[in-house]
């Protein structure tokens, strides 16, 4: 893992592969970033999920699983401010086809509620195009107003 | 530590007392296979026991609606025991608290079977 970082901002940028045991290490990642950025173990507990699902997302429904396809996670830390960038190399998607995980005639659905767990534990969460082909997702959390 | 499960009978109420991580992967689908296993052989009525499972992720949570869905239409119940307040938290995040019947006491759950 590269360490560019100097001064008061701190960043980590990583590869990882496919598979599911990078949830996990990305997870752990960010748990250890979130830890010295200041984060309680309930706050870094939250922005583990929200970056586990991500990840879930770029290796899952993103990369499908493709021995080729890489997952990039970078994790910035700088005063007040923890922020995570996701990035896959899959076809993208459309962030508004997804149903309301919330609406009452889909509360029985198995899968959908990772973007709302994600939304729920982050202060900005958004969703782009990664240059290069792909999608990034970069999620921010805030010591102060957490 | 991935997802350990075991059940128990307790009456006419099965326990299925769950441990560990239940998440994406292993996890997920040994949670999924106990349940549809116990649905498959009869038992109505499921008490899942969360007490020592110390974390379950968005897929966790599929897993077990998709389990209660399978109880449910097969003429059965699915309560849930023992939460941790971060499950609770997640429960309440996804509205299933709605769905679901929780409980904090053991014998107050089975008693509610009757």
């Amino acid at each position: 893992m590269a360490r560019p970082g100097n001064g008061k901002m701190e960043k980590l940028q990583t590869t990882l592969d496919s598979v599911l045991e990078s949830v996990d290490k990305a997870e752990e990642f960010v748990i250890q970033e979130a830890g010295k950025a200041g984060f309680d173990e309930d706050q870094q507990h939250q922005i583990g999920m929200a970056v586990r699902e991500c990840t879930v997302n770029a290796v899952v429904h993103g990369n499908r699983y493709s021995k080729t396809k890489k997952v990039h996670l970078d994790i910035e830390r700088s005063n007040g401010a923890l922020t995570v960038i996701i990035g896959d190399e899959g076809d993208g998607f459309d962030l508004n086809s997804l149903p309301d995980p919330l609406a009452p005639e889909n509360l029985l659905r198995q899968s959908g509620r990772g973007l709302l767990l994600i939304r729920t534990f982050m202060d900005d969460f958004d969703l782009h195009p990664r240059p290069g082909g792909g999608t990034e997702v970069r999620l921010v959390k805030h010591l102060a107003t957490s | 530590m991935s997802a350990k499960l075991t059940s128990r009978q307790v009456g006419d109420v099965t326990v299925i007392d769950a441990a560990g991580r239940i998440t994406l992967g292993e996890g997920a689908s040994s949670f999924r296979d106990t349940i549809r296993d116990l649905a498959a052989k009869g038992n109505k009525k499921l008490l899942l026991n969360l007490a020592d499972v110390s974390y379950i992720d968005s897929s966790g949570i599929g897993e077990m609606v998709s389990g209660f869905t399978t109880v449910t239409n097969g003429g059965g119940q699915l309560k849930l025991l023992g939460l941790s307040k971060r499950v609770k938290d997640l429960l309440q995040i996804t509205k299933l608290y709605t769905v679901f019947e929780v409980f904090d006491d053991e014998t107050a759950a089975i008693r509610s079977f009757h």
